[in-house]
C-alpha cells in the first residue's frame, strides 16, 4: 500500500497500464490516477517529468505540474506608468496626481490654481485629466477657466489607472502642443498636467499613473485624524495640502495634530495650508507646483 | 473595492501564463498579500470567486499567504515588524520608520493541468 495516499497499488492499476513496469522500488512514482503521480521513473532510475499518463492519452486524466510565477499583480500597471512617466518627460510635462476624499475641494482648488497660473504664467501650457465615476461636471468646471480638460469616467471603478491616463493624455492638446515643436528637454516645468483622481482615500494609493508626485488634499472640515485612518494614501503622497483653511475659526480642527499624524505615516511629507476660496496660501502652492523636478 | 481590479490583474497574469506555458486549467493558486499591500484579503477572495468562472482558474483552490509588514526604524537602526503604516516602531515607539517589506500583492505559484484530449 502506498503510505502517502493509502491507495492499494494493485487495486487502482493494472500492470503496465501507465507505461512503466511494476518493478519500481516503492517511492511515490507509480502512476495511479491522481495528481501526485506525474513523475515517471525509468528503469535506470532517471526521472521523467512531463511523461505521465495524460500524454499517453488516457481519457479524463490530466498532466499536473507546478509553475512558479513570482509576479507582481500591479506589474502591468507599473510598466504602463513608467511609459507614461517617460512620455511626460519627453514632452516637458510635469504631472501631479491629486488624491483625496470626495468633497475636499479638489476641483475648486484646481480652478483657483489655474486662474492664478493664467494670471502669473500665461504662457505655461496646462491641462487637466478629471477622474470620476460619472458625469462631466468637473471637466466642464475646468474648461470654464479656459484650461483644457478631459473627463475620464471609470464607471464602477474606484481609481484611475495608468492605461486610462495614457489614453486621456494622447487626446489632450498638451500632447499635440509638445509634438508641434514646443521645445522639451531643458530643465524645469514647461507644461503642467493635473490628474484629479476619483475621490477616494483608499484605492488610488496603489496605482502609479506616471506622475511626478501624488498630492493628498485634505479639507479641514474632515477631521485631523484622516492621515492615520487612511495611512497608505498619505504614505504615498509627497505633499499634503490642507484646504478650506478659511473655515478654521469655525471648526475644532487641530492643524499641528494633523501634521503630526501625517508625519507619523510619512516622515518626509511636505505640508501646505491653502484656501481655494480666499486665495490664501495659493502663492506657495503654485511655487511648489513649479519647482524643478527632483 | 479595488480588490476587483486586483483580481482582474491576477486572472490576466494567469491567463497570460496559460498561453505561454500551454496549460488549460489551474487546480491551485498561491498568492502573497503583504500586510502593507493595501489589500483586504476577504474582499480579494470574494472578487476572485466572482470573476474566475469561465477562466482557467475556475474551481481552483486559492491560498493566500499574508506575510507581516516590515519597516526600517531610523532611530533603532534595525528592521521591525508593523501591522499598518500608521503603527509606531514596536521597540522605541517612534514614527521614524520606512516600510520595507510586506508591501506587495504577488502571484507566487500555481498547480496547472494540461487536460489534453489526445
Amino acid at each position: 500500500m502506498c503510505v502517502v495516499c493509502g491507495c492499494g497499488t494493485g487495486a487502482a492499476l493494472a500492470p503496465n497500464e501507465n507505461g512503466h513496469g511494476q518493478g519500481h522500488g516503492h517511492g511515490h512514482e507509480h502512476g495511479h490516477d491522481h495528481d501526485h503521480g506525474h513523475v515517471v521513473v525509468a528503469p535506470g532510475g532517471d526521472l521523467h517529468y512531463g511523461a505521465g499518463a495524460a500524454r499517453v492519452s488516457v481519457p479524463g486524466m490530466s498532466q499536473a505540474r507546478a509553475l512558479r510565477l513570482e509576479a507582481d499583480v500591479l506589474g502591468a500597471n507599473r510598466r504602463l506608468a513608467a511609459d507614461n512617466r517617460a512620455h511626460f518627460a519627453a514632452h516637458g510635462v510635469t504631472a501631479y496626481n491629486l488624491v483625496s476624499s470626495p468633497g475636499s475641494g479638489k476641483t475648486t482648488l484646481l480652478c483657483a490654481t489655474i486662474e492664478h497660473l493664467l494670471a502669473h504664467a500665461p504662457t505655461l501650457p496646462l491641462a487637466v485629466i478629471e477622474g470620476d465615476q460619472q458625469t462631466s461636471n468637473d471637466a466642464n468646471r475646468i474648461r470654464a477657466t479656459g484650461a483644457a480638460a478631459i473627463q475620464v469616467n471609470t464607471g464602477k471603478g474606484c481609481h484611475l489607472d495608468a492605461q486610462m491616463v495614457s489614453d486621456a493624455f494622447s487626446r489632450l492638446h498638451l500632447h499635440a502642443h509638445a509634438h508641434a515643436g514646443a521645445a522639451a528637454g531643458a530643465a524645469g516645468t514647461q507644461a503642467l498636467l493635473f490628474i484629479e483622481n476619483v475621490g477616494n482615500l483608499v484605492c488610488p494609493a496603489m496605482w502609479d499613473l506616471g506622475e511626478a508626485a501624488k498630492v493628498a488634499i485634505l479639507s479641514v472640515t474632515e477631521g485631523e485624524d484622516k492621515p492615520i485612518k487612511y495611512p497608505d494614501l498619505f504614505a504615498a503622497a509627497r505633499l499634503m495640502v490642507l484646504n478650506k483653511i478659511d473655515l478654521l475659526p469655525h471648526l475644532d480642527f487641530d492643524v499641528p495634530k494633523c501634521i503630526e499624524y501625517a508625519r507619523r505615516v510619512n516622515p518626509g511629507i511636505e505640508v501646505l495650508l491653502v484656501s481655494a476660496r480666499t486665495g490664501q496660501g495659493l502663492d506657495a502652492w503654485v511655487d511648489w507646483l513649479l519647482q524643478p523636478a527632483e | 473595492m479595488h480588490e476587483l481590479s486586483l483580481a482582474g490583474g491576477i486572472v490576466r497574469l494567469v491567463e497570460d501564463a496559460a498561453q505561454r506555458e500551454r496549460f488549460s486549467r489551474v487546480s491551485r493558486l498561491r498568492l502573497e498579500a503583504g500586510a502593507l499591500a493595501g489589500v483586504e484579503v476577504r474582499a480579494l477572495r470574494f472578487a476572485l470567486e466572482a470573476i474566475t468562472p469561465g477562466t482557467c482558474l475556475d474551481g481552483a483552490t486559492i491560498d493566500i499567504d499574508e506575510p507581516p509588514g516590515t519597516a526600517w526604524c531610523l532611530h533603532c537602526a534595525c528592521s521591525v515588524e508593523i501591522a499598518s503604516r500608521a503603527d509606531p516602531c514596536p521597540r522605541c515607539g517612534g514614527f521614524q520608520i520606512q516600510a520595507t517589506g510586506g508591501t506587495e500583492l504577488r502571484v507566487l505559484d500555481l498547480m496547472v493541468h494540461d487536460d489534453q484530449e489526445t
